[in-house]
């Protein structure tokens, strides 16, 4: 009898996770990535990963973890999901330190911890400044070791390009196209599992790698599966702009005692310290975020006239620096030239982060039957603004549940997707070599790299920070006007092998349908919440919009519905951080 | 008059082809890079004789120097081409100079500036990098570890397998097969680990088979050329010593 098999699209840690899960379980994997998954863009995460270990005599706790997460989330994220993460926090952390995450250390030679924004507890476990590369690298090699017991078979650089539907609706495998030699493949499976992170080009330019456009969530939206709350962006205080990129410089530079400040009256202020005297320089992103657009755009404090702030380590000692927070003190060096151990940085808010994404049950299925997300392309764990460090977890996890979830979906499967036939194999491969041709002969007037360049400029000047409905509007007449231009648009490359500007070319469509997923989901809410902020709507607003968006495509456009939160654990309370959190009241 | 940035690039169109030289020009800006010069060129691909021609294909992704993507030899040095700023390339090689854009010869070409770097991959399979925990479930706390310990191991883990330091190796050929020094300096950090020190010896057998630690010359080139500046050359004198111990052991207990 055949066996059944699982694909994983996505080598980041919710991908390696789930894969991880699901070898041990002693079923077969196909991990389809567009690079080799030790570059996936996990790598770049820099501050630290959380989870209450309690190793600082401050009493931390679980239950203070899921509180401080669900109300950084403004009360938006379903709350048993969340609940259950932060309780595996721990025990999932102490795994990746068996690993052999290098993870610094205390004198006693436990993990150490730092603080990150939104709580006030040390929970942020870290490897100095680079604790997201340790983490891939060490999910990288516990997979490579189920590749050298033949459990795991690699496809990199290759790209999902649709999932394979069966007329029963059920998912049985997909579509990926050989980025090299550009064949497009069939790949049978009894479930697949899509992990495949973030969409910050969408915006252009963000703090993301340049592959996160979103694309495979945006192909199987457009063959069913909803997008949830994608109006929520995650705009990171802190970021050095640049032509190619937005670079991160991580929180924990605050966490481990940076500050921010401008002048004022020529002498320095420290205006998140005055303004949020409960939590200071560590308020959460979407409240620093606006100080710095209010300090900049609206006061006109910028330093030198520029929209930019100082975000301060120099009065830390040196050895301190280097030791905690080499990995972003050399980004700044190389890319600025400044050294931030003598020199104040200069920053100013970039997008960094999708809280929103495919829409999912708790086990991650999405509403196509064998068809899963995990990791940021899921909406589950963060509501409407992410506290930092709770990302890594969240991928982490969510492969934890997705991998063990879809295991157990195939071996109660009736029919394996090997036994059911071509014909829905044949349907889909026929769909994908034909938009393939058809996008290859494109030979008009409009090139895709400005194309996506003029997007990016509009989603930044439109759908960011503050967002007012007229702009909102404008914005999607401008991203249909575009999707019309779109059609006019000259493949410069002629090449038939490693072709990237075919790809990019399809990659812009997609990103233009999941624009205007983001744009119509803000316009419709009339309310400020978390990262969503709407100065004619200033108040988070429960009654009409304590609601998960559910965003459905058709040919005209997405059509939205709404779904009830999950508040079963803790009531839902004002947030704010210019004073001490309140403590929680559970619900029922 | 206006400034340019002058490229001199490789290009090969895919593997069985044999490559060729195309000069760029495209307008000055402060603070540009080698990828945010290529993504210019992308936008408008003509070259310096008024011909139109196809984008440049290379690989990147990071674009902050972490993921090893956009490695490539500019002006004859391996090095990512991300955190390659113009300014600082023209201060050495004065303004408007033809800045030499190659794939890594080590490795074979996709396309242009693109190369399959698979083999790094592979060495790490033949050295058993990784810790063999019995399984990813939770089950206690992890190993204690040391502070000091930690400082030198964290270094070496932030190897992103880029291919500078085969790059710039001349024992790694295809005739030598050698694993070249980043997956040699790995086993240091997994035999250091308390969990992976368990199983050290299937690591060190790897340094001993054909195309490992025999095959490296001693020419040092490798240390100057990792961008992480993992000291590779103090990693394999280490694992040296570590295999010469374990070889008379084994010899002994024979
Ligand atoms: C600069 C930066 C710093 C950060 N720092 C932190 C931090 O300190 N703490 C924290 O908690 N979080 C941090 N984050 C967020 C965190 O890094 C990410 O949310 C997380 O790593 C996402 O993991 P993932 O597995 O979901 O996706 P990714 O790591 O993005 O992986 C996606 C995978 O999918 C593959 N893929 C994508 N599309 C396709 C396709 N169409 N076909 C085939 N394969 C595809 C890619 O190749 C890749 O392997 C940071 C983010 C950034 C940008």
């Amino acid at each position: 009898m055949s066996q059944p098999k699982i694909i994983v699209v996505g080598g980041g840690l919710a991908g390696l996770m789930a894969t991880m899960k699901i070898a041990e379980k002693g079923i077969k994997v196909d991990l389809i990535s567009l690079v080799p998954v030790k570059r996936s863009h996990s790598v770049c995460a820099q501050g630290g990963v959380n989870a209450a270990l309690d190793t600082k005599g401050e009493g931390d706790s679980t239950w203070e973890h899921f509180d401080d997460t669900i109300y950084g989330g403004d009360f938006l994220a379903n709350q048993t999901p969340v609940k259950n993460m932060c309780e595996s926090a721990p025990g999932l952390i102490y795994t990746m330190d068996r690993m052999g995450v290098m993870f610094s250390r205390t004198p006693e030679g436990l993990m150490d911890l730092r603080r990150f924004g939104g709580t006030k507890n040390r929970r942020t476990a870290f490897s100095g400044a680079t604790t997201g590369q340790q983490l891939l690298y060490a999910c990288d090699e516990q997979v490579r070791k189920h590749e050298a017991a033949g459990m795991v078979t690699k496809y990199e650089n290759f790209e999902f390009l649709s999932a394979v539907i069966d007329d029963q609706g059920t998912c049985r495998g997909c579509i990926a196209q050989d980025l090299n030699t550009m064949e497009i493949h069939k790949f049978v499976g009894d479930a697949v599992i899509l992990a495949t992170g973030g969409g910050g080009m969408i915006f252009g330019k963000s703090t993301n790698s340049v592959i996160c456009t979103a694309n495979a969530a945006s192909a199987v939206y457009q063959q069913g599966v909803y997008m949830s709350n994608m109006e929520f962006i995650q705009i990171h205080p802190t970021a050095m702009l640049g032509d190619d990129k937005t670079r991160l410089m991580s929180e924990s530079a605050r966490g481990d005692g940076g500050r921010v400040w401008t002048y004022k009256d020529g002498k320095p202020w420290y205006f998140l310290e005055d303004w949020y005297p409960a939590y200071g320089n560590l308020v959460p992103r979407d409240i620093a975020a606006r100080a710095i657009y209010k300090v900049c755009i609206e006061m006109g404090l910028g330093v030198d006239g520029k929209n930019q702030v100082y975000l301060d380590l120099s009065h830390l000692p040196s050895e301190f620096l280097n030791r905690r927070l080499g990995g972003i003190i050399e980004i700044y060096e190389k890319f600025h030239g400044d050294d931030p151990r003598k020199v104040p940085m200069k920053i100013f808010p970039g997008v960094h982060y999708f809280m929103g994404g495919m829409h999912t049950d708790w086990n991650h299925m999405t509403a196509i039957p064998g068809l899963f997300a995990s990791g940021e392309c899921d909406y589950m764990y963060h509501g409407a603004n992410r506290l930092g460090a709770n990302s890594l977890l969240s991928a982490l996890y969510s492969g934890t549940v997705s991998g063990p979830a879809a295991a157990k979906y195939v071996t109660g499967l009736k029919k394996l997707s090997s036994e059911v036939g071509s014909k829905p194999f044949d349907q889909e491969y026929k769909r994908q070599v034909e938009w393939d041709e058809k996008v290859k002969k494109m030979h008009g007037k409009e090139n895709p790299f400005q194309l996506h360049e003029e997007m990016g400029k509009a989603m930044l000047k439109n759908v960011a920070i503050v967002r007012y409905n007229k702009n909102l509007k404008e914005n999607d007449n401008i991203l249909q006007e575009m999707m019309e231009r779109w059609k006019n648009i000259n493949v410069v490359d002629n090449n038939a092998y490693g072709n990237q500007t075919v790809m990019y070319t399809k990659q812009l469509w997609n990103m233009m349908e999941m624009a205007r997923v983001i744009t119509l989901g803000a316009l419709n809410r009339n309310e400020s919440r978390g990262s969503h902020y709407k100065p004619e709507f200033p108040d988070r607003n429960d009654p009409d919009f304590l609601k998960t968006t559910k965003a459905k495509w058709t040919p005209k456009g997405p059509k939205f519905e709404w779904e009830e939160v999950d508040i079963s654990w803790i009531k839902p309370r004002k947030r704010v951080y210019n004073v001490d959190k309140e403590v929680s009241k559970k619900n029922g | 008059m206006d400034k340019f940035i002058h490229f001199k690039i490789k290009r090969q169109d895919k593997p069985d082809t044999s490559p060729r030289w195309e000069e760029f020009k495209i307008p000055y800006k402060p603070n540009m890079n080698v990828v945010s010069s290529l993504m210019e060129i992308r936008k408008n691909p003509v070259n310096t004789k008024g011909e139109k021609s196809n984008p440049v294909v290379w690989e990147c992704n990071c674009l902050e120097e972490v993921c090893g993507a956009c490695t490539m030899r500019i002006n004859g040095v391996p090095r990512q081409a991300c955190s390659a700023l113009i300014d600082k390339i023209y201060e050495k090689t004065g303004f408007g100079t033809p800045i030499v854009l190659e794939p890594l010869t080590k490795f074979p070409v996709v396309r242009d500036l693109m190369v399959d770097r698979t083999i790094m991959f592979e060495n790490l399979k033949k050295v058993k990098a990784w810790v063999p925990v019995d399984g990813s479930w939770a089950i206690d706390r992890g190993p204690r570890f040391t502070d000091r310990e930690h400082r030198w191991a964290y270094q070496i883990s932030r190897c992103m397998t880029c291919g500078c330091c085969m790059e710039a190796c001349p024992n790694v050929n295809s005739k030598s097969g050698f694993i070249g020094p980043s997956a040699i300096s790995q086993v240091r950090l997994f035999n250091v680990h308390p969990i992976g020190s368990m199983h050290k010896e299937m690591r060190l057998d790897a340094l001993m088979e054909k195309g490992g630690l025999q095959e490296c010359g001693n020419s040092q080139n490798c240390k100057e050329f990792c961008p992480k500046e993992i000291p590779l050359t103090v990693n394999i004198a280490a694992m040296n010593k570590e295999t010469i111990k374990y070889a008379i052991k084994k010899w002994l207990n024979k």
